[in-house]
């Protein structure tokens, strides 16, 4: 694996997704207070901290799902207020789930299609009769998700209901779907939790793959400390909802609030 | 056959001739991306002429060598072609051999150019380099992950192909002419013989040898090109060699490549081959996976499959052999291909299969037996890589379990007074390639291949195969010991994955059982038993029972047996590891290196014959991606009932 690996295709850009002052509670619980820090294009960043520490709210708050009492994000240099989760995801921006949101008793290749919805294009009407344009239309989308299908390697399980498979490929099939919607920044929520080393070692491969490959974005949640060195550019540090941390990995692993967080002091 | 193939002396010429008679019809398929891509002949031959035009711009001459390391693939077969077409000779290699195991093959032919399927079998070419200097071209077929490899010696394929078709617009007739260069003595291929026996040897085949044997079979099994064969085994083993590459050169039959090692099974349903290939391995895999979901299905699924394949057990074999059978059984049997055996042979993929085979090791005669009696006409071949495979094939309506048929036409056989099989054929290899001590060692002056198995022709003229000849031991009382015979009658248990038999120069013959997981986890699921894993499994009393059970029937069987009553099995130990090809305990085609094995686990035959009741082991195991681990765990050591030889048959 050491032949040739350094260079991406794509360098990392410019800013693409900025985090500024966000602060967001539930009623008198401060899940996230005055959190900012950027995204750069092609970069995979990730974010990291103790259980509770807000990670998913953040992911949550990017993603549309709550909205932030304070502060601002910026996507492509347009500030956005109370968009919904699909209006998120229209403009580019696609998640994973740390406990699986997949359709259990579809198959895979359901599953991944479902991906391709907010791009179909044709009717309901036309699309249940499968005739015409709605036909052509499947038929393309199905190439992309074949395509996705070849590149995660799970052709085997094309038809299995997702419910039937391990809990290492279902993770798989939910980063396919996100994969599905072609998104610019793909949000990763806790992608290697409860998997064991080899699945863990799949799952970095195809995360470094997809940001090599399609040149996407990556965010991801993790607190599996040894991936996400090993695979993230930049690491955003929260603890109780504060952020204590951003840099490279090697900064963040030398930064002492960091080292406390993670191992505790006594106060 | 009204085709004339006179002058089609070599495989180029024959794809060429080919491309032109049936230019249309499909040569290779290849499930991509869902999809069944297809290849005609013409398409075929096109993308040999670029990849052959490829190579000679590369510096690829006649008598190099091009190693093929990767699955079956369209692009693998059509460079075997490439190579054969400028007068080279392809070296497929296997490609789930580690890295190490590579280096040998390179090394011994002076290998310049590789073809590699994908990022893996680049990876490990470009860790044996520093070994072969000679390396000097890596092509590869799939580019994924290989982007930012920035090694002078890599070239991906479709630049190939580029390279090639400009070569050959410059000189057109440069092909062809190499093409009508090349003669049927020939050396056409080179395959790498497993190495049951120590160091891997080249085995140097010519064009007319393939082409001669490839010929014989598919006349006498009357293949045409509307056959469809699934090629699923490695191309480095010649077997998969012959059934998809030599026989569809001959009779222009298509060949289907799977989309992934995993999708085997549904592929074949999707395709439905009429002529098929199979070690027992996989039919007795197929037939447990039958068995385990049997044992889910209904009560009246249940009783129904009971019924009819009690059946089938008596009149199905009969039936496929053309004998006679009563009106009533006959109705009997046709409701029974109604509800059973045709939905059973269409969940296998054989609903289409018009000759299966299978060969490599013994198959049990009940598995055997099974497959014929559901309708599809399984067979037994014998041959090596030595002898272009066919040597013996079971005709159809003379098909016994126990043996593996009459000679092949143009096949001489005959015995050393050892009981050594002699072959004198057409299909016989040119040389071991730099290796003109054991090309002696193994073909003598009167042109007689020494195969090393012992055997006998029985009464109607079918061969019949024993054990191989420096394996047949003697007990220390001087009875016959032949281990291989023990060990397929335990495989033949599907509780029982692998045996390894000791006894040779020994006072009696103890044995390693390697449980087979599928089987006897879910046996073990079905009596709620728990068990953390397989080391845990293979440990508990229950599993060390029924193993006793499979021993001591084997036994039981044994005493009926004159020459083998000796042979009896008096203890075993079931292993806490499964024998991996990995650790050397097992070939590259699974068969279990005996003597390996034994000197591997030497303190563990010690305890078998020590009268010891437990004994700790810690193993070293290698993973597939070459680090190393242990295991260590507490082996019991039981022994079984044995039978003595006259009481045997009031016991049966």
């Amino acid at each position: 694996m050491a032949t040739g690996l350094e260079g991406r295709a794509q360098r990392v850009g410019e800013v693409i997704l900025a985090v500024d002052g966000v602060s967001l509670a539930f009623g008198g619980v401060k899940a996230l207070s005055d959190v900012s820090f950027d995204v750069r294009e092609h970069e995979v960043r990730a974010i990291i901290g103790p259980n509770g520490a807000g990670k998913s709210s953040m992911l949550n708050v990017i993603n549309g799902v709550y909205h932030p009492q304070q502060g601002t994000i910026r996507y492509l240099g347009r500030e956005y207020h109370d968009m919904d989760p699909h209006e998120v995801a229209e403009s580019g921006i696609s998640r994973t789930f740390q406990s699986l949101a997949l359709f259990k008793g579809m198959s895979v290749l359901d599953n991944i299609m479902t991906g391709r919805n907010l791009k179909m294009r044709s009717g309901i009407l036309l699309q249940a009769l499968r005739i015409g344009p709605a036909l052509r239309e499947e038929i393309a989308h199905r190439e992309i998700v074949e395509r996705i299908i070849d590149f995660l390697e799970i052709q085997a399980y094309r038809k299995t209901p997702v419910g039937r498979l391990p809990y290492g490929l279902q993770k798989r099939v939910d980063l396919a779907r996100a994969l599905a919607m072609e998104p610019r920044v793909l949000l990763l929520d806790e992608p290697m939790a409860g998997m064991n080393i080899e699945e863990k070692q799949d799952m970095c491969r195809f995360i470094l793959d997809v940001n090599d490959q399609f040149g996407t974005t990556i965010v991801l949640i993790e607190h599996d400390m040894s991936v996400v060195m090993d695979i993230s550019d930049r690491v955003v540090v929260l603890d109780y909802g504060k952020k204590i941390g951003d840099g490279s990995p090697d900064d963040v692993r030398a930064n002492q609030a960091v080292i406390d967080a993670y191992l505790g002091v006594s106060h | 056959m009204a085709e004339s193939f006179s002058g089609l002396d070599t495989f180029p010429k024959l794809l060429l001739h080919h491309a032109r008679v049936r230019g249309e019809r499909p040569a290779i398929r290849e499930k991509d991306l869902g999809i069944w891509q297809t290849w005609s002949w013409a398409r075929f031959a096109d993308e040999v002429r670029s990849l052959a035009g490829g190579l000679a711009a590369q510096g690829f001459k006649r008598g190099d060598h091009l190693a093929l390391v990767g699955d079956n693939r369209p692009r693998i077969y059509a460079a075997m072609c490439a190579a054969q077409c400028l007068g080279g000779i392809p070296v497929p290699l296997y490609q789930d051999a580690v890295a190490a195991e590579m280096a040998f093959p390179i090394q011994n032919a002076s290998i310049t150019h590789v073809l590699a399927e994908d990022q893996e079998q680049v990876d490990k070419l470009l860790e044996i380099l520093p070994q072969c200097p000679s390396l000097a071209h890596i092509y590869y077929d799939e580019p994924r992950g290989l982007r930012h490899y920035a090694q002078p010696q890599l070239m991906s394929c479709d630049k190939l192909l580029e390279l090639g078709s400009e070569f050959l617009r410059r000189d057109a007739a440069f092909l062809d002419a190499e093409i009508a260069k090349g003669a049927g003595a020939d050396t056409a291929a080179m395959f790498f013989t497993s190495g049951t026996t120590g160091a891997a040897k080249g085995v140097v085949l010519t064009h007319h040898s393939l082409i001669d044997r490839a010929r014989a079979a598919a006349d006498m099994e009357g293949l045409n090109d509307a056959d469809v064969v699934l090629a699923y085994l490695p191309p480095a083993w010649i077997g998969q060699n012959i059934f998809s590459y030599a026989q569809p050169f001959v009779t222009g039959y298509c060949i289907c490549c799977p989309e992934s090692a995993e999708t085997v099974m549904s592929d074949m349903r999707d395709i439905g081959p009429t002529y098929y290939f199979a070690p027992p391995r996989v039919f007795e895999a197929l037939l447990t996976q039958v068995s385990i979901r049997m044992e889910d299905a209904s009560a009246l699924k249940r009783s129904l499959y009971r019924y009819f394949m009690k059946v089938a057990r008596r009149i199905g074999g009969d039936i496929l052999d053309g004998r006679s059978v009563g009106v009533l059984d006959r109705l009997a049997y046709g409701l029974g291909n109604l509800l059973i055996y045709g939905p059973l042979r269409n969940v296998l993929g054989m609903s289409r299969v018009r000759v299966a085979y299978t060969a490599g090791e013994a198959i049990g005669p009940d598995l055997f037996r099974f497959y014929r009696s559901i309708g599809i006409n399984l067979k037994q071949l014998y041959g090596s890589t030595e002898t272009s495979v066919f040597v013996c094939v079971q005709p159809n309506g003379q098909v016994k379990a126990d043996t593996v048929g009459p000679a092949v036409k143009g096949v001489e056989l005959s015995f050393t007074p050892e009981r050594e099989l002699l072959i004198r054929s057409p299909g016989l290899f040119k040389e071991y390639y730099k290796n003109p001590q054991a090309t002696a060692e193994s073909k003598d002056a009167q042109g007689w291949f020494h195969t090393g198995d012992a055997g006998y022709v029985d009464a109607d003229g079918h061969l019949k195969i024993i054990d191989r000849v420096k394996d047949v031991g003697k007990l220390a009382d001087g009875a016959l010991f032949a281990p291989k015979y023990l060990e397929n009658k335990l495989k033949f248990f599907p509780y029982i994955k692998e045996a390894v038999a000791f006894g040779h120069g020994r006072d009696r013959v103890c044995a390693f059982i390697n449980m087979d997981m599928e089987a006897v986890g879910n046996w073990a699921e079905k009596r709620s038993l728990p068990y953390a894993g397989y080391v845990d499994l293979a440990s508990r009393d229950e599993v060390y029972a029924l193993m006793r059970d499979c021993v001591e029937q084997v036994n039981a069987d044994l005493a009926g047996e004159p020459e083998l009553a000796g042979s009896q099995i008096h203890r075993f130990l079931i292993l806490h590891k499964q024998l991996e090809a990995d650790d050397g305990e097992l070939t590259r085609t699974s068969k279990v290196r005996r003597r390996h094995v034994g000197e591997k686990y030497a303190s563990l035959v010690d305890a078998l014959y020590g009268g010891k009741e437990m004994i700790h082991v810690e193993a070293q195991v290698r993973y597939e991606d070459g680090r190393t681990g242990s295991i260590s765990a507490d082996l019991k050591i039981r022994d079984t009932k044995v039978f003595p030889p006259a009481a045997a048959q009031k016991a049966a």
